[in-house]
């Protein structure tokens, strides 16, 4: 039981490494997308465990409420902005993928680079 | 229980995204996605994070996927070019995952109260949040009041990204308005019984429930930033349904465009307010006569521009997808 406490952070290891690897490793632009936004979300899961107290409750002060232990707030602030953040860059992202492949014909990284040196 | 819970919830999650990694077709890695942003809100209500999971269900699960299916249409679903395993990645990500798991037993188990992430400035504000400001909910208290330069520069990479996306995709000068009025093929799925009655049926309560959102931040989880996000999904279900360029005429390009600008100014605006009434950049306190009420009105304010730009930006970045889609 000891170690479950810990599951959290190696889920955030996986994940972060699999989008990393979606990202150099795969040659399809949307596909690295997608790997960032993996990435991404596993950077959300370690802030966002890190704001877990034992006996807590969302940070939403209850009146009357006595000695209510709440969780911690901050790390849920960074990361509320973050996602909105994400997807405006996400959206920029997809939009230079239009771009690429109305000019190339393909969003293959490989196929785009024969284009280029010819 | 719920530890276990959570444990079942990240691990399908892991699952999810090797899912993801793998598809050889990209709609089945753009739906995965979706599923996977689900299991994510489900996994930060767990972990007490109302605000988060709210914002998550609502942009993750709901406005991305329907970004990324607009980039397939305009692209290829399919990822082509031999599919052959890279050795060299695998074994890089590999090594970093390991020495990134060895690296957390260092740290505090998770929920432990003596962590140091707890000890630094969250206790002062959950202490001093009902003195100074006097709203329950103290995610809203920081983001929008405490913190409110971090928001601000959040909302202007939103306002950017926006701008961009326009810059990319939409080419006002050569497409007037006039041109997104609905084709034959842009009639949504009016022609289909089953979306066309229920969609009709929810719209308008995702509008109203995104307003809610925006305007009880205060007291419970929400504010801007998911207000928009829904009141956006909202909009885009009703795009879906009745075809883009109706969509267009209830809220067309020129609202949407002065609705980025329009809340970026605000929350500046109200920044300025503050200087001008005597006190510092963002500081709300001097808006009215007791300090208190200043911050309720500065908060409802900037939370007002933050929903405003993070509506306008989504549905502008919709439209442009769409348009360009319909151009073809």
């Amino acid at each position: 039981m000891e170690f479950l406490g810990l599951y959290n952070y190696w889920v955030f290891a996986i994940l972060l490494m699999m989008g990393l690897y979606a990202v150099i490793s795969r040659a399809n632009l949307i596909k690295k997308l997608l790997g960032m936004t993996i990435f991404q979300a596993a950077v959300f899961l370690l802030y966002i465990s890190m704001d877990k107290v034992d006996g807590g409750t969302a940070p939403i002060i209850q009146a009357g409420a006595v000695d209510q232990l709440y969780s911690n707030p901050l790390p849920q602030v960074l990361i509320l902005t973050a996602i909105v953040v994400g997807i405006a860059t996400l959206s920029l992202g997809l939009a230079i993928v239009v771009r690429i492949s109305e000019t190339y014909g393909t969003i293959e990284e490989d196929e785009i680079r024969k284009m280029d040196e010819e | 229980m719920v530890t276990l819970f959570g444990v079942f919830l990240l691990t399908l999650l892991v699952i999810t995204a090797f899912g993801i990694v793998r598809a050889q077709h990209l709609f089945v890695a753009v739906m995965l996605s979706g599923i996977f942003s689900l299991q994510m809100a489900a996994i930060f209500f767990i972990l007490d994070a109302a605000d988060v999971a709210l914002t998550e269900a609502a942009v993750g699960a709901g406005v991305a996927t329907v970004l990324m299916l607009g980039a397939l249409a305009l692209t290829d679903d399919r990822e082509r070019g031999p599919k052959r395993h890279r050795w060299a990645p695998i074994v890089v990500v590999s090594l970093t995952t390991l020495m990134v798991i060895y690296a957390t037993f260092d740290k505090p188990r998770l929920g432990d109260p003596e962590a140091p992430v707890h000890q630094h400035v969250a206790p002062w504000y959950l202490e001093e949040t009902p003195q100074l400001i006097d709203i329950p909910n103290v995610v809203t208290a920081i983001l929008a009041s405490f913190r409110g330069y971090d928001t601000l520069g959040e909302l202007f990479v939103i306002f950017t990204a926006g701008i961009g996306v326009l810059f990319l995709l939409a080419n006002p000068s050569k497409r007037g308005a006039r041109s997104l009025l609905p084709s034959a093929e842009a009639e949504g799925l009016r022609h289909h019984l089953v979306p066309r009655v229920v969609g009709r049926l929810l719209v308008p309560f995702i509008v109203l429930f995104g307003l809610y959102v925006q305007f009880h931040g205060d007291y419970g989880p929400g504010g801007g930033f998911q207000a928009g996000a829904l009141i956006s999904a909202g909009f885009i279900l009703y795009a879906l349904i009745e075809g883009e360029g109706t969509a267009l005429r209830a809220m067309s390009f020129r609202v949407l465009r002065a609705m980025i600008a329009g809340g970026a100014v605000l929350y500046v605006g109200v920044g300025i307010a503050g200087m001008l009434f005597g006190g510092n950049f963002l500081d709300y306190s001097v808006l009215a006569d007791n300090p208190i009420a200043g911050q309720h009105l500065g908060i409802l304010l900037i939370e007002a521009g933050v929903g405003l730009t993070v509506t306008g930006t989504l549905l502008t970045v919709f439209h442009a997808f769409a348009a360009r889609e319909q151009r073809r």
